[in-house]
């Protein structure tokens, strides 16, 4: 068994090499944008990546409850709000994004865009939704708000997940492989929950 | 002083006289055919001799060759931008022939070096614009389709030109997922097919086609939406009803068979009212007909284009 003292440690070990991992797909959209190795629309390329990586640090985030579950190690839920504020990070840069490089502030474009194409409409509801879950990630938030009502707020990351996959699948012209493939693990994801919830439910 | 002789000579050694006037010729021929075996099959990145048409320039500038040959949409050779410059490698475009049929009175099957040759070569800048909302301005190298259908005299019956590409998933790896009904289908009315402006391509930036960009054959309709340009063709074939067309099949909601640019008819996902030009930063508004209304809209006088998408 590991120690509470050496549990920390390692979680700390951990957090201190997962913090600059999940700065490196920022860090080489930047080199690639200062060496003007982008490709021949560098406005795409770093909408799909953020886009990509804000979708899949979602799903990483919610891999640690069950791993916990599976592995029987508490620290893994410890790493659960460092990837969440990734995810909500990425998030943010692929609609600044969207905002400046792809649409330059052409609000009666955005709004249209919103109230017209569904995949925008979802994507961006997927955006709201994050935005009080990384508000209330605070230590003190959660004081705050108390745990009870602190859990079911954050249960809202599923429907931000959801949301998020079911943007992706709609814009996509016809390859649907990479959206089915976050649709499948967001599937299992969920699905592992539902059978654990069910065996607690059934002792 | 000897009288001297001529020796007779010999009838083996005479040469005949239509041998005799034939042996430049057939110097020529045995020069021409020697270097040919020798010399190695015609290739992207070949050039081409074409003369520049004044009436096909654009005041635009042209896209750098790079992203030309870098950023398609070719799902023969795999679904994301980069990835038919990295696979099309592949593809054979020697030897390479195309079928010409249907209702024609004079259908034949057409190899690479005969159709290369069949009207001088044009260099024609056009403005190729993206049902993805991305455009270029490429210069291409072909001739009108039109001097390809005089030459076959389509029957009265011929109302649809249908254009299929290479089916072959070992040369084009793309294939082996079904994410599209393969072959390449595409179609266009005959008057389409036959205007002036819809070019039989065999080459960009005076040279023969990257295999990514359509080799060795493809045709480009610059008022059309990219996809109905149909690449690597093997059969043009002349018929009396429309073609239903791969997108059409793909997504019968979303692409039409007539699928001009049309910044007033949005893509039932996305907006058409502008466009985003590769290499440049702010998006520009997305012209009718892609810019090419004078020449061409007279072809849909009276059609509800919002119907007819």
């Amino acid at each position: 068994m590991v120690t509470n003292f050496s549990q920390q440690k390692l979680v700390a070990a951990i957090k201190m090499v997962l913090f600059p991992a999940a700065l490196l797909p920022f860090a080489r959209l930047v080199a690639a944008g200062a060496g003007g190795h982008l490709g021949a629309n560098p406005i795409e390329k770093i909408t799909r990546d953020t886009g990509w990586w804000t979708l899949t640090l979602l799903l990483l985030t919610l891999t640690m409850t069950p791993l916990r579950r599976l592995s029987g190690w508490s620290g893994w839920v410890r790493l659960r709000r460092m990837l969440g504020l990734f995810a909500f990070f990425y998030a943010c840069l692929h609609f600044s994004t969207y905002l400046v490089l792809d649409q330059f502030f052409d609000w009666p474009a955005i709004l249209k865009d919103i109230a017209k194409r569904p995949y925008i409409t979802v994507g961006f509801s997927a955006f709201l939704l994050l935005i009080p879950l990384a508000v209330t990630s605070t230590e003190g938030m959660i004081r705050r708000l108390g745990g009870r009502a602190w859990r079911q707020l954050h249960r809202l990351v599923y429907v931000a997940a959801f949301a998020g996959v079911v943007h992706f699948t709609w814009l996509v012209k016809k390859d649907l492989t990479r959206p089915l493939i976050f649709a499948a693990s967001l599937a299992a994801l969920l699905g592992m929950r539902l059978v654990l919830w069910l065996r607690s439910q059934g002792r | 002083m000897a009288n001297h002789r001529v020796p007779p000579i010999r009838s083996s050694e005479i040469t005949p006289p239509e041998w005799f006037h034939q042996r430049r010729r057939f110097l020529r021929l045995a020069g021409v055919a020697g270097l040919a075996a020798a010399w190695p099959p015609a290739r992207a990145g070949e050039k081409l001799t074409a003369a520049q048409q004044a009436a096909y320039t654009l005041p635009d500038e042209w896209t750098p060759r790079d992203s030309v040959t870098q950023y398609n949409n070719f799902y023969e050779f795999g679904t994301d931008k980069e990835s038919p410059a990295r696979n099309a490698g592949s593809l054979k475009t020697r030897p390479w022939t195309v079928a010409v049929e249907g209702e024609v009175r004079r259908p034949r099957r057409f190899d690479l070096d005969e159709l290369l040759k069949l009207a001088p070569l044009e260099e024609r800048v056009y403005r190729l614009r993206c049902v993805e909302a991305w455009s270029m301005v490429i210069p291409w190298v072909g001739y009108p389709l039109a001097e390809l259908i005089k030459r076959v005299e389509p029957t009265g019956n011929a109302k649809f030109v249908e254009f299929l590409t290479l089916h072959d998933p070992a040369q084009m790896p793309g294939q082996q997922s079904g994410v599209l009904d393969w072959p390449y289908r595409e179609g266009l009315r005959l008057d389409e097919a036959a205007h002036p402006l819809t070019l039989l391509t065999f080459g960009l930036y005076g040279e023969l086609l990257p295999n990514q960009n359509g080799a060795p054959v493809r045709i480009v309709v610059p008022w059309k939406y990219g996809f109905k340009s149909a690449k690597s063709l093997v059969t043009i074939r002349f018929v009396e009803t429309a073609p239903v067309t791969t997108w059409m099949d793909a997504g019968p909601r979303e692409y039409g068979f007539y699928a001009n640019v049309n910044p007033a008819v949005d893509h039932p996902r996305w907006s058409q009212a502008k466009e985003r030009r590769i290499g440049e930063f702010f998006k520009r508004p997305t012209l009718p007909f892609n810019g090419y209304a004078d020449q061409v809209a007279g072809l849909y006088a009276g059609m509800d284009l919002e119907r007819n998408f």
